[in-house]
C-alpha cells in the first residue's frame, strides 16, 4: 500500500564550504524530524564524505537518508546524484575527485570543509577545491550516475547560476535526466507551464543553514522510502507519484 | 567582414565549417552563459565563448550567428561537431584568451553598434 512521505532531497552538510558549521549530521537529522520530513538527501558539492555517518545517525532516529552529491559539470551545471548503495556513491567519488583540478580550497574565501563523526565532532578537513567544476560534462556525469546505479537530477532548474538552462540556454535533448528540482521561489504549477513537456520535477531546500530544511520539500506516494521507490515516483510507474502540495 | 578573413587573420584552426566561412561577420558577442546569448547576441555576431557543449550550435543556429569560436584551444566535443557539420554552423578554435581574442576582433573593425 503507498502512504505520503515528505522528502527534502538537497540539503547540505558542513562539509560544504558554502554550509554553515551548524550543519552537523546531527542537526540536520534533529530538524529535519522537526520539521516533519520522512526522507531527507544528502547533497554536499562533489563530495559525499558526510554521507555514511549522517545515514547511520538518521537510522538511529528513524528518519529515512539518501546519500548523494550535488557535483558541478564542466559547463558549471549542478547535477544532483542519489544513489542507494554506500559503495556505488564512493566509487562515484573517486571519479569526481580524479576529475577536480589540483587546487586547494581557500577556507577564507569559501570556508571551512568539516568532515565529521557520530557525536559532531570533527575529524577532518576536505582540501579539495570543492567548490570548483570538474573536468566531466553533463553527459559523462549522466552516464557515469547511471553506470553506479544512481538517478541524476539537474538540480535548480529555475536560477540562472549554475542551473540547467542558465548556463546551457536550454535542457539539452537526451539529457539522460532522471528528474529535474525547482527552487522554492516557484510552484509545480508555474514549472509545468514554464518547463512544458515536462513532470519529473522535484523541490527540495537546499539548506544551507538548519532553519532552512524542510523550507520545500516534494512529497511521493511510494510504498517505501527507497531511492528505487523515488525513481518510480518520478517516472510515475507502479502506482507511485510525485504529489502536489 | 568574412568569417574566413578572420579566421585566417587571427589563425584560428577551422573545426566546422563548409558553407558558412563565407558569412559576414557584422559584430560579436562574448558570453558562457547560453541563455544570455539568447537573449542578447544579434544576429550576425562572432561568438566567443568558452562552452564547448552540443547546445552552443542550437543557440548559433536560432541567433542567425556568424559562428562560434571557442577560447583558449579548448576543442568541441565530438557530438558538437557532428552538430555543426550537420546545421552548417562554423565553429573555430583559437589559442587566446576570451579577452585577448575579442581585443584582436576590434582592432580588426569587428565591432556593435553601440546601443543607445
Amino acid at each position: 500500500m503507498t502512504r505520503l512521505f515528505k522528502a527534502d532531497l538537497h540539503i547540505h552538510t558542513c562539509l560544504s564550504p558554502c554550509a554553515q558549521l551548524e550543519m552537523t549530521p546531527r542537526a540536520i537529522v534533529r530538524q529535519a524530524k522537526l520539521k516533519g520530513l520522512d526522507i531527507i538527501g544528502i547533497s554536499d558539492h562533489n563530495s559525499a564524505e558526510n554521507v555514511v555517518v549522517t545515514k547511520k545517525i538518521g537510522e538511529k532516529e528513524g528518519l529515512v537518508v539518501i546519500g548523494g552529491m550535488e557535483v558541478t559539470s564542466r559547463e558549471e551545471v549542478h547535477i544532483l546524484a542519489f544513489f542507494a548503495d554506500d559503495e556505488q556513491l564512493l566509487k562515484f567519488q573517486d571519479i569526481v575527485y580524479d576529475n577536480l583540478t589540483t587546487g586547494t580550497n581557500c577556507t577564507e574565501v569559501f570556508g571551512e570543509q568539516v568532515v565529521v563523526n557520530e557525536i559532531d565532532e570533527i575529524i577532518g578537513f576536505n582540501q579539495r577545491l570543492l567548490i570548483d567544476a570538474t573536468g566531466l560534462s553533463i553527459n559523462e556525469l549522466v552516464d557515469k550516475i547511471h553506470s553506479f546505479e544512481g538517478i541524476a537530477v539537474a538540480s535548480h532548474i529555475d536560477r540562472e547560476g549554475f542551473g540547467i538552462i542558465g548556463q546551457l540556454g536550454f535542457i539539452p535533448p537526451d539529457s539522460g535526466l532522471d528528474g529535474f528540482e525547482i527552487s522554492s521561489k516557484i510552484t509545480l504549477e508555474e514549472a509545468k507551464d514554464r518547463f512544458h513537456g515536462r513532470n519529473s520535477f522535484i523541490t527540495g531546500s537546499d539548506a544551507h543553514n538548519l532553519l532552512d530544511i524542510g523550507k520545500s520539500f516534494t512529497q511521493f506516494l511510494l510504498e517505501l522510502p527507497t531511492l528505487k521507490e523515488i525513481e518510480l515516483a518520478l517516472k510515475g510507474q507502479g502506482g507511485r507519484f510525485l504529489v502536489d502540495k | 567582414m568574412e568569417l574566413q578573413e578572420i579566421a585566417s587573420r587571427l589563425n584560428l584552426e577551422i573545426k566546422s565549417a563548409a558553407g558558412s566561412l563565407t558569412n559576414q561577420v557584422t559584430g560579436g558577442y562574448a558570453s558562457d552563459l547560453l541563455s544570455d546569448v539568447i537573449a542578447h547576441a544579434q544576429k550576425g555576431d562572432v561568438w566567443i565563448t568558452l562552452q564547448m557543449h552540443q547546445n552552443i550550435v542550437a543557440v548559433a543556429t536560432l541567433k542567425e550567428l556568424a559562428g562560434v569560436i571557442l577560447v583558449n584551444g579548448r576543442q568541441p566535443e565530438e557530438d558538437t561537431l557532428q552538430k555543426a557539420i550537420h546545421e552548417n554552423v562554423s565553429i573555430l578554435v583559437s589559442n587566446l584568451s576570451t579577452f585577448e581574442l575579442a581585443g584582436r576582433l576590434y582592432q580588426l573593425g569587428i565591432k556593435n553598434d553601440p546601443v543607445v
